[in-house]
């Protein structure tokens, strides 16, 4: 998808603006951390779990290049191909060719944020093919033409009036007057009609969540069941997904699931795990009749052995946004990209490049929040950093914000002129600020004070406070 | 000739591990396939017999299924039938051609028409078999084959799943031995395993939990055999 990272600013100044964005954000924050608080207090192994994650997927970056060939190697035995592609193009021409030798007319797809990533659905509709998401979050963004704003709850942005009005719009062949008033209703009518597309369907495209090397299967976590029901009727299965997905053992994967729906949606586990191996057998009364992996790199390999590597661990459950106070307040569109929240500040950049995700970085507090939400434990922060420093390096911040580092560096090294300067400042403005305890309007800080007022000092600054108190308390 | 994709990437992984002693990597990578040890396995799916079909009924119950324990195999067809007409289900099922699931006296039921193979559209309810329940989680196992196609645990609105106590186990671990002691060679994994918790569900309108999605709206697992004695 193309990219609006570089419009961040923009971006959230529209999102502050959305009242309909607003409220959803407002249930999220809410729901999603109790749900997973919940999970997690439920199962006392949980943080030893977290560092099992953190191991095994350490183990098998360490040994990628290995586990990606048995893996391969696997796929092929039990009677499935293998494709691989550099880049997000070549991915793209992989799953139209494989359509096109299919004789494929309809493709039915589970969700898949990698097929987000490389652009897939645009190309096989400019090629002439239906595509048809069929998670229900997904199918009613591909009608709305929107994309994702979560990466497991993908329309958490819409209302269900929204919802309702863009059923309407699109189900033409149904009465214009029917009763579309509850999520219930909704969802009656999307499965029906997906129903149809499911049985019609040549080609059923799915995602990943994890490869195993040992057995050559590919692994889907649902709720819907739309993802089986994609994978199983067309006569091809082609799954999408990365390489740095691959784990090594069956025991290992459920470890890692262990984590997995706890950590997204606070469920003990996801209503199906779907392991799926080669094509149907001999004797199969179902099933696809051909099964094609394609391994996308599209910048992960240029990460593996750099201070950026552990970003690789991400088994993509949303927690870090789940929990991120800056996602809480503008969402994950205003990101810009297909990765929102703090994965996304670390990944964008990576894929996209600093200059065009250098913001993405940047808009974090670093609370650490995300950091101790992470079932594989990812230092998100520090990743952050990492790129805030290689942003400076590569002199893409504008002039004046350069020159302000600059200038309070300066300050910084010079602890007693700091510390005197900061002591004039905070006594004029604790003496300016005095009746009213506040500012309505401070030169420098409009950027706070446009939207709330600017607390007081109370005249003296922390150094003093905690030298007088140190010096009370010891002597 | 340009270099192949998978060359390409292949190469780059490679690099980045060039400081590793190789024959010790690889050996490394082999011995962790071969042996597959099991990681840490939370207390909760260390449990065995009586304990963990109480868990697995706990836990299913949880996740929206229903459970239900019957004697033996002979009362599995009268479940069934009494299953679907207290929910006012046609007297219709498509079932497996497992072969335990067809020995089964399904003419004791003379109403109940029994069809069997893969499900058709129409089906609205499936009778299946599954390798194994995992008690933490009260999760089933099934795998694809002659006797039990993928197409009945999703396409029909109901999904009642045939299971001996006998094959409730603790954990996720002891399910995929389960199915391992079941090959001769590594060529007999199945082409999908499923794992299965409740019926399908969604959270995607304005993040309201919603039953029946794509997937069946009801689960019910008829527990085969006697639950309260202790299991092997």
């Amino acid at each position: 998808m193309k990219s609006t990272a570089h419009a961040f600013p923009e971006n959230v100044s529209a999102a502050l603006r959305d009242p309909q964005l607003n409220k959803a954000l407002a249930k999220f924050k809410a729901g999603f951390p109790q749900r997973r608080a919940t999970a997690v207090a439920a199962l006392p192994e949980f943080e030893a779990l977290r560092d099992e994650g953190k191991r095994i997927k350490d183990h098998a970056l360490a040994h990628l290049d290995l586990y990606l060939e048995m893996f391969e190697a696997n796929v092929v035995a039990r009677g499935g191909h293998v494709h691989w592609a550099r880049t997000a193009a070549e991915a793209r021409e992989i799953v139209l060719k494989l359509c096109r030798d299919a004789g494929a007319r309809m493709v039915t797809k589970g969700k898949s944020m990698v097929s987000e990533e490389v652009g897939l659905n645009t190309a096989l509709e400019a090629a002439g093919l239906e595509v048809v998401e069929t998670d229900l979050g997904e199918y009613i963004l591909q009608i709305r033409k929107e994309a994702p704003s979560h990466i497991i709850a993908p329309a958490l942005h819409l209302s269900k009036e929204q919802v309702a009005d863009d059923f309407r719009r699109i189900h033409t062949h149904l009465p214009h007057d029917r009763q579309l008033t509850e999520p219930a209703d909704i969802l009656t009518e999307a499965r029906v009609l997906l129903r149809d597309k499911f049985l019609q369907a040549d080609v059923g495209i799915t995602g990943a969540n994890f490869l195993i090397a040992e057995t050559g299967s590919t692994v889907i976590v649902t709720n819907e069941g739309n993802g089986d029901l994609t994978q199983t009727l067309p006569k091809t299965h082609i799954v999408l997904t990365s390489i740095e997905k691959v784990v090594p053992t069956l025991e290992d994967v459920s470890t890692l699931l262990r984590l997995l729906a706890r950590s997204a949606t606070g469920q003990e586990f996801s209503t199906y795990t779907t392991f799926s191996t080669g094509p149907r057998r001999p004797g199969d009364l179902d099933g696809p009749e051909a099964f094609h992996v394609v391994l996308v790199d599209n910048g992960r390999s240029a990460l593996l052995g750099t201070e950026m590597q552990e970003v690789l661990r991400c088994i993509r459950c949303g927690a870090c946004m789940n929990h991120c106070p800056v996602y809480h307040a503008v969402g994950g569109h205003a990101y810009g990209w297909v990765y929102p929240g703090p994965i996304g500040a670390v990944v964008d950049p990576a894929i996209l490049g600093i200059k065009e995700a250098g913001h993405l970085p940047n808009a974090s507090t670093f609370c650490g929040k995300c950091e101790s939400v992470c079932p594989v434990r990812i230092p998100l922060p520090k990743l952050m950093r990492h790129w805030r420093e290689k942003e400076f390096e590569a002199n893409l911040q504008p002039a004046w914000m350069r020159q302000g580092l600059k200038t309070w560096a300066w300050f910084a090294k010079r602890p007693a002129l700091y510390g005197a300067g900061a002591r004039v400042a905070m006594a004029a403005l604790g003496l300016a600020g005095r009746r009213r305890g506040r500012f309505g309007m401070l030169p420098l800080a409009g950027g706070w004070t446009s939207q709330r007022d600017f607390p007081a000092p109370q005249g003296r600054t922390f150094q003093d406070l905690y030298a007088s108190r140190k010096g009370r308390t010891h002597g | 000739m340009a270099e192949s994709a998978r060359d390409g990437i292949l190469g780059i992984l490679r690099g980045a591990a060039r400081d590793r002693d190789e024959a010790a990597a690889r050996a490394a990578v082999a011995e962790r396939v071969k042996g597959h040890p099991r990681n840490l396995v939370p207390a909760r799916g260390q449990d065995a017999g009586a304990k963990a079909v109480d868990r697995f009924i706990q836990m299913a119950t949880a996740s929206a299924a229903t459970v239900e324990v019957v004697p033996n195999g002979a009362r599995v067809p009268h479940a069934v039938a009494d299953y679907l007409s207290a929910h006012n289900l046609p007297s219709r099922v498509r079932v497996g051609p497992d072969a335990d699931l067809s020995a089964l006296p399904w003419d004791r039921r003379p109403t109940l028409e029994v069809l069997y193979g893969p499900a058709a559209p129409d089906d609205l309810v499936s009778v299946t078999p599954a390798l194994a329940a995992v008690a933490e989680t009260g999760t089933l196992m099934t795998r694809s084959g002659p006797g039990h196609p993928t197409t009945l645990n999703f396409l029909p609105n109901t999904h009642i799943v045939v299971l001996p106590v006998e094959r409730v186990v603790g954990s996720y671990e002891d399910a995929w031995d389960m199915l391992r002691a079941g090959f001769t060679e590594a060529a007999e994994f199945p082409r999908t395993v499923n794992f299965i918790t409740g019926p399908s569900r969604t959270a995607d309108i304005e993040q309201t939990p919603q039953l029946h999605a794509h997937g069946p709206g009801r689960l019910h697992i008829l527990l085969v055999g006697d639950a309260t004695a202790p299991q092997g």
